[in-house]
């Protein structure tokens, strides 16, 4: 057997894991681990520019690819700024692994230099962490948050590693475990056949049937299995921000996204639908708009894999825990056999016929006065990007308008497709996640949809995307102002723009150029589609595409709130339901 | 409505500030919490006393549910329980009223567990409606020293909060 370091250990436990990139940043506590991975080729490490920048990529490399992002940061300043990525991470429960140094056993408690808490300060944010107490266990922690990170509802694990439990003259003897078992935690559930049965007989009676799907159909794998149902079923379907791309984005059973920036169509399909399926959903403040006035009339069947997101804030009739894909499977299977029992045609096709006239409504059409023939909307951005990359890009957005024009305008049809911050709404994210999401599919075009605000939040990682060669496509939404801070204003403070004007951008086709990118501005429609075809045939560059938009442009639909329910809607400027 | 929650979880560093954080996070209230090792000292067994509604209860016992150190956990007061509280009371007693607060304590089957010559020290187990009680029939301006354990308690029956 192997003798190693702790820190060789750790390494070595990360090779065993099948880990391809570890995002990082060095520093004092975690020296001993950089000089373990500089003796080593298998595994590819990422120097970032700042630590948020770390936990994004790892981040949006899980979510393009399903697998455990790592990241690595060393104690005091790196951990902390580590903090946010983690949040995001946990909201949207993505699997992921963070490594921070710590300091020397014998200081921790006295305040010593680059000390901080770091379990402590993660705590809230983490779905479990882990501080190494003794060397030896390395290995075992580092399989057991793993294990934590990726199974059940993901999410991201700290592990707290002294610089002590590190030192390369300290050794022993490296064994990476096969399998970790936690008594007290047993995250595979197999849903409840009974509560399937009853669940598929609700279905089968429906007269206005609705599915509503989130992230967890994304996280669990279970997008076809969704799909098989749905169209088994021929009944509507809605995406949360989290689920697009859970079910085709442009089949004709697709009613667009829900939630307070939902379409007319699905908005109004949720409200008015008398049998509900929710899956992997969690119905959030930003879909039920007033809980008590959401649904009215409809009988939930909610499938989750975790039982605290059921009866959270809506209560199910029928609650299925369990694995996603597992229980949808076994419902179409169960309504295969079901054939005896038909469901309400008639009454379905109606439904159907109350749900196109919603949709003639073109809730998402782009309107422009005469005046305005040659001013680019954001929305005619995105279209264009849609048209240019056929609706075949990867696509990680920030926070903010942008993300919700990306959102509309650019349908999914698949899963992994769309990556965004939709839990904690970070913005900054968008760039590393697209270089994380790069880095797992070199080959693939990847676009970070963002605004001026945003992109300046973490636009120190162009230097990153230079070093290691990233051809990512940069499409900057630039209104020149914080747009949906500004829209709230408009709409809730009578116009008082309170700093949300973006003043001194500075010239963003010059910034990227300095970091040896390409950079385009584009300023009229017309320039619009030709400059993107160019911009998407130049496959080894980054190019930073900085589109000036109108900045007056608001997002809708948007649900009234307070007091509205989910067909409560803001449909143009001054324009309700 | 008062809830008591047992919950059986991983004698390790860092659990017990897991589940408090999880409480001040999420907002839920506790009363009391009184926690130690079990028989197998690998486990610990905390009991806290909360008021919450049918929903906030739910809430509560799933979110501490999934804390990965938690082995088990049950709402006592979903059932038939046994619940007790201990108290150390030290109550300081002039020369009158010595009899009076001995009489008290023997009413309440308190035991007298520390004896000076102006005060007593009296130990009390019960409910903790039996140990209010007592407090306020204790002379107010008596009362020198208060330490409470918090709410113990098991569900009665063959039920078993074990691993």
């Amino acid at each position: 057997m192997d003798k190693l370091s702790g820190a060789d250990m750790l390494i070595r436990a990360l090779q065993d894991e099948g880990v391809e990139y570890v995002f990082g940043y060095p520093g004092g506590a975690v020296l001993h681990i950089y000089d373990a991975l500089f003796n080593q080729e298998k595994i590819k490490h990422i120097l970032v520019r700042h630590e948020q920048g770390a936990t994004h990529m790892a981040d949006g490399y899980a979510r393009a690819t399903g697998r455990t992002g790592v990241v690595l940061v060393t104690s005091g300043p790196g951990a902390t700024n580590a903090i946010t990525g983690i949040a995001t991470a946990y909201m949207d429960s993505i699997p992921m692994v963070v490594v921070s140094g710590q300091v020397q056993s014998h200081l921790i408690g006295t305040d010593s230099f680059q000390e901080t808490d770091m379990i402590g300060v993660s705590r809230p944010v983490v779905k479990h962490s882990f501080l190494v107490k003794e060397a030896s266990d390395i290995p075992e922690i580092i399989k057991k948050a793993f294990f934590i990170a990726g199974s059940g509802r993901p999410g991201p694990v700290v592990v707290d590693i002294p610089k002590d439990k590190t030192n390369p003259d300290d050794l022993f003897e490296y064994k990476y475990p096969k399998s970790v078992s936690l008594r007290s935690y047993n995250p595979s559930q197999k849903g409840h056949s009974g509560q399937i049965q009853k669940a598929v007989e609700l279905l089968l009676g429906a007269e206005k049937p609705m599915i509503y799907s989130g992230g967890g159909v994304i996280l669990g794998e279970s997008a076809n299995a969704l799909t098989l149902l749905t169209r088994e079923l021929g009944f509507p379907i809605t995406n949360t921000l989290m689920g697009l791309g859970g079910f085709p984005g442009t089949d004709r059973q697709f009613l667009g996204m829900l939630g307070m920036h939902g379409t007319y169509e699905a908005n109004n399909a949720m409200h008015h639908c008398d049998v509900l399926l929710a899956v992997g959903a969690r119905f959030d403040d930003r879909i039920t708009n007033t809980p008590s006035m959401f649904c009215p009339n409809a009988k939930i069947i909610h499938i989750d894999v975790d039982p605290a997101s059921i009866s959270k804030t809506i209560r199910a009739d029928i609650p299925i825990v369990g694995d996603v894909g597992a229980i949808l499977k076994e419902m179409t299977d169960v309504i295969r056999t079901k054939k005896s029992k038909k469901l309400n045609e008639t009454l379905i096709s109606e439904w159907w016929n109350q749900i196109d006239l919603w949709r003639k409504k073109d809730c998402l059409k782009i309107k422009r006065s005469s005046k305005e023939d040659q001013i680019i909307k954001p929305q005619d951005g995105v279209t264009a990007v849609y048209e240019v990359t056929r609706g075949e890009a990867f696509v990680t957005s920030d926070v903010g308008q942008h993300q919700m024009f990306a959102a509309l305008y650019y349908p999914f049809d698949e899963p992994r497709r769309w990556i965004n911050s939709g839990g904690l709404g970070t913005m900054g994210f968008g760039l590393p996640a697209a270089m994380g999401a790069q880095l797992a599919f070199p080959k693939s075009t990847v676009v970070c949809i963002t605004g001026e605000g945003s992109i300046q939040m973490n636009i120190q990682e162009l230097s990153t995307c230079s070093q290691y060669q990233l051809p990512i496509k940069i499409i900057n939404l630039n209104n020149q102002s914080l747009g949906m801070v500004k829209q709230w204003q408009d709409m809730q403070y009578e116009g008082r723009h309170s700093h949300s004007y973006m003043d001194s951008l500075p010239d963003f086709v010059a910034l990227a150029e300095s970091y040896g990118h390409r950079g385009f501005k584009i300023q009229s429609r017309s320039d619009l589609k030709p400059v993107l075809e160019e911009v998407f045939s130049m496959k080894d560059k980054l190019v930073f595409v900085d589109i000036m938009v109108d900045p007056k442009e608001h997002v809708y639909p948007m649900l009234v709130a307070p007091n509205g329910s989910m067909r409560d809607m803001w449909l143009e400027k001054g324009v309700r339901t | 409505m008062r809830r008591i929650v047992s919950v059986l979880l991983e004698n390790e560093s860092g659990a017990l500030s897991r589940l408090i954080g999880l409480f001040a996070q999420r907002g839920y209230n506790i009363e009391t919490l009184t926690v130690a090792p079990t028989e197998d000292p690998t486990l610990s067994r905390l009991t806290l006393t909360t008021l919450a509604g049918d929903d906030e209860i739910e809430q509560i016992t799933k979110q501490v549910n999934k804390l990965v150190e938690v082995v088990k956990l049950v709402d006592l007061s979903e059932g038939d329980h046994v619940e007790r509280e201990l108290m150390l009371i030290k109550v300081k007693t002039n020369s009158d009223q010595r009899e009076e607060v001995k009489r008290i304590a023997d009413i309440f089957r308190g035991q007298i567990v520390d004896v000076l010559h102006d005060a007593y020290t009296i130990q009390l187990t019960g409910t903790s409606e039996k140990i209010d009680a007592f407090i306020k029939a204790l002379p107010q301006d008596s009362i020198a020293e208060v330490a409470r354990s918090g709410v113990l308690g098991l569900s009665r029956g063959e039920k078993a909060l074990s691993v």
